[in-house]
């Protein structure tokens, strides 16, 4: 068995030659920054992964969970993609943490500043580290995935309170961010540049995509060799059974053990 | 439903009066804690004064997330869970009334907590009503949303360590709010504290609301 498809495959194809041409823009053809040198080509990797996690990951991650809680739409797959979706997000928010925290040494000299963005994505990523957590706990698969929904529901209505604190926090107590947004925004920005933003987000966008549905697809091969197991064991305990009453005299030696070990 | 959740706080008091953990227990590690802060930011040198708004918060965190695994671990025993269940009381009733005790022990341990704060750290008080208003509004926030996720950890085998790993990020924003609140309360740092006493005041409806809604279905299958 594969995870893979001939759609799967395109996607993944699609996905590779749109990274390595995102990774020639970015390292080749695009010019340096005025004021930061080559250290803005992580531009092309922070800012992608960054809208992945925060804005379509957790958000596929809460339409999925909402899906999975009402009753009308309530499948597993909706469970598995939630799932899925939040694995490939706090992958993703990990890594756009770290870029950034490279990013922020060469540009303002220190790892970590705790400007208002910076830190509410940090309690973003650990509000799901603590979804993946109730996703991972020993329980019946049935409950587990109701709580771990009430729990996405519940950390996503806490994104914007987190947001709204943090953002007052840092304004009330100092004049202004490190982080200037009109330089990310600025529509003067070099024409090379902006399309090589453009294409990253598109390449990300596609790896999504493609690590999402694999793993929605191993999710459920787990359950079905889960499942599998669970008969073949039930089947193989049947035979044992069977094969004792049939001829009891014939292996007195095993008589005991079998007792020993009954079928639960 | 407010009935239910009268009954259902005043069960819970009355357990957490008889078996005296919260009073022998859970106030003795508050003060404790506000001691090893002491210790680890030198006295002596006014850092305690200053950041005595948050140690007294963070002190609060820590406090209910242990008097949360209280309220479920007297659930726990002797199948109380499944009598709860069985007791036809409203599912929102419960939570509130889970709620209400649990915001209660808190504000007990507040008034403890800040009278050691006051003793201990050199603060004095500024604005008293204030303080009293963040403190009931961070309260009821802590008391709602710490219950909802004390219901999703309950009756796990993790359920000790996957509660403060769940509730305390959730939390961020209150100890973020009722900090800054509370400075401008006790004078430490100027500020307008209006804008922080609203979040909380937000952050308390919208938990007390999702805690409603979502709690009678958690509880059916937990």
């Amino acid at each position: 068995m594969t995870t893979a498809s001939r759609a799967t495959r395109i996607l993944g194809v699609a996905t590779l030659a749109s990274l390595a041409v995102t990774a020639w823009l970015a390292l080749v053809v695009s010019p340096a920054d005025v004021n930061q040198g080559d250290a803005v080509r992580l531009l092309y990797l922070h800012a992608p992964t960054a809208w992945l996690a925060m804005y379509l990951s957790f958000g596929v991650t809460t339409l999925a969970s909402i899906l999975y809680l009402w009753p009308r739409t309530r499948s597993r797959l909706w469970d598995l993609v939630a799932g899925a979706s939040a694995e490939v997000g706090v992958l993703f928010i990990g890594l756009t943490l770290a870029v950034g925290s490279i990013w922020g040494r060469t540009t303002w000299g220190v790892w970590w500043t705790w400007d208002a963005r910076l830190t509410s994505t940090a309690v973003l990523f650990v509000l799901y580290l603590g979804y993946l957590a109730v996703r991972r706990v020993p329980a019946d698969p049935l409950v587990r995935s109701r709580r771990a929904a009430i729990v996405a529901l519940a950390a996503f209505i806490d994104v914007p309170i987190v947001h709204q604190a943090v953002e007052w926090w840092r304004t009330l107590h100092q004049p202004a961010t490190i982080f200037d947004e009109r330089r990310l925004l600025d529509p003067r920005i070099h024409g090379t540049m902006l399309w090589t933003l453009l294409l990253s987000v598109v390449a990300f966008t596609l790896l999504y995509a493609w690590l999402l549905i694999h793993r929605v697809r191993l999710a459920r091969m787990e359950e079905l060799v889960d499942d599998r197991e669970l008969a073949d064991a039930l089947a193989e305990r049947r035979a044992e059974g069977a094969a004792a009453t049939s001829a009891p005299d014939e292996m007195p030696g095993l008589v005991p053990e079998r007792s020993g070990a009954g079928v639960d | 439903m407010l009935r239910d959740a009268g009954l259902v706080a005043a069960k819970d008091l009355r357990v957490e009066l008889r078996s005296r953990v919260a009073t022998n227990q859970v106030v003795p590690f508050a003060v404790l804690v506000l001691i090893l802060f002491a210790f680890a930011l030198d006295p002596d040198r006014g850092i305690l004064g200053r950041a005595a708004a948050g140690l007294f918060w963070v002190t609060v965190l820590f406090s209910a997330v242990l008097a949360i695994q209280r309220s479920f671990a007297i659930e726990a025993d002797d199948d109380a869970r499944d009598s709860l269940r069985l007791s036809g009381l409203d599912g929102a009733g419960v939570f509130l009334g889970k709620a209400a005790a649990v915001a209660l022990e808190l504000l007990m341990l507040e008034a403890v907590l800040a009278v050691g704060v006051v003793v201990l750290y050199d603060v004095s008080l500024h604005d008293g009503a204030l303080l009293v208003l963040v403190c009931l509004l961070a309260t009821v926030g802590i008391a709602a949303s710490g219950i909802v996720y004390g219901v999703v950890a309950a009756g796990l085998r993790v359920s000790d360590t996957l509660l403060p790993l769940l509730v305390l990020p959730v939390l961020a924003p209150v100890l973020l709010a009722a900090t800054r609140a509370s400075e401008a309360a006790l004078a430490t740092v100027p500020g307008d504290a209006w804008p922080w006493v609203r979040l909380l005041a937000v952050f308390a409806t919208i938990y007390t609301v999702f805690g409603v809604v979502a709690f009678g279905p958690l509880l059916e299958e937990a």
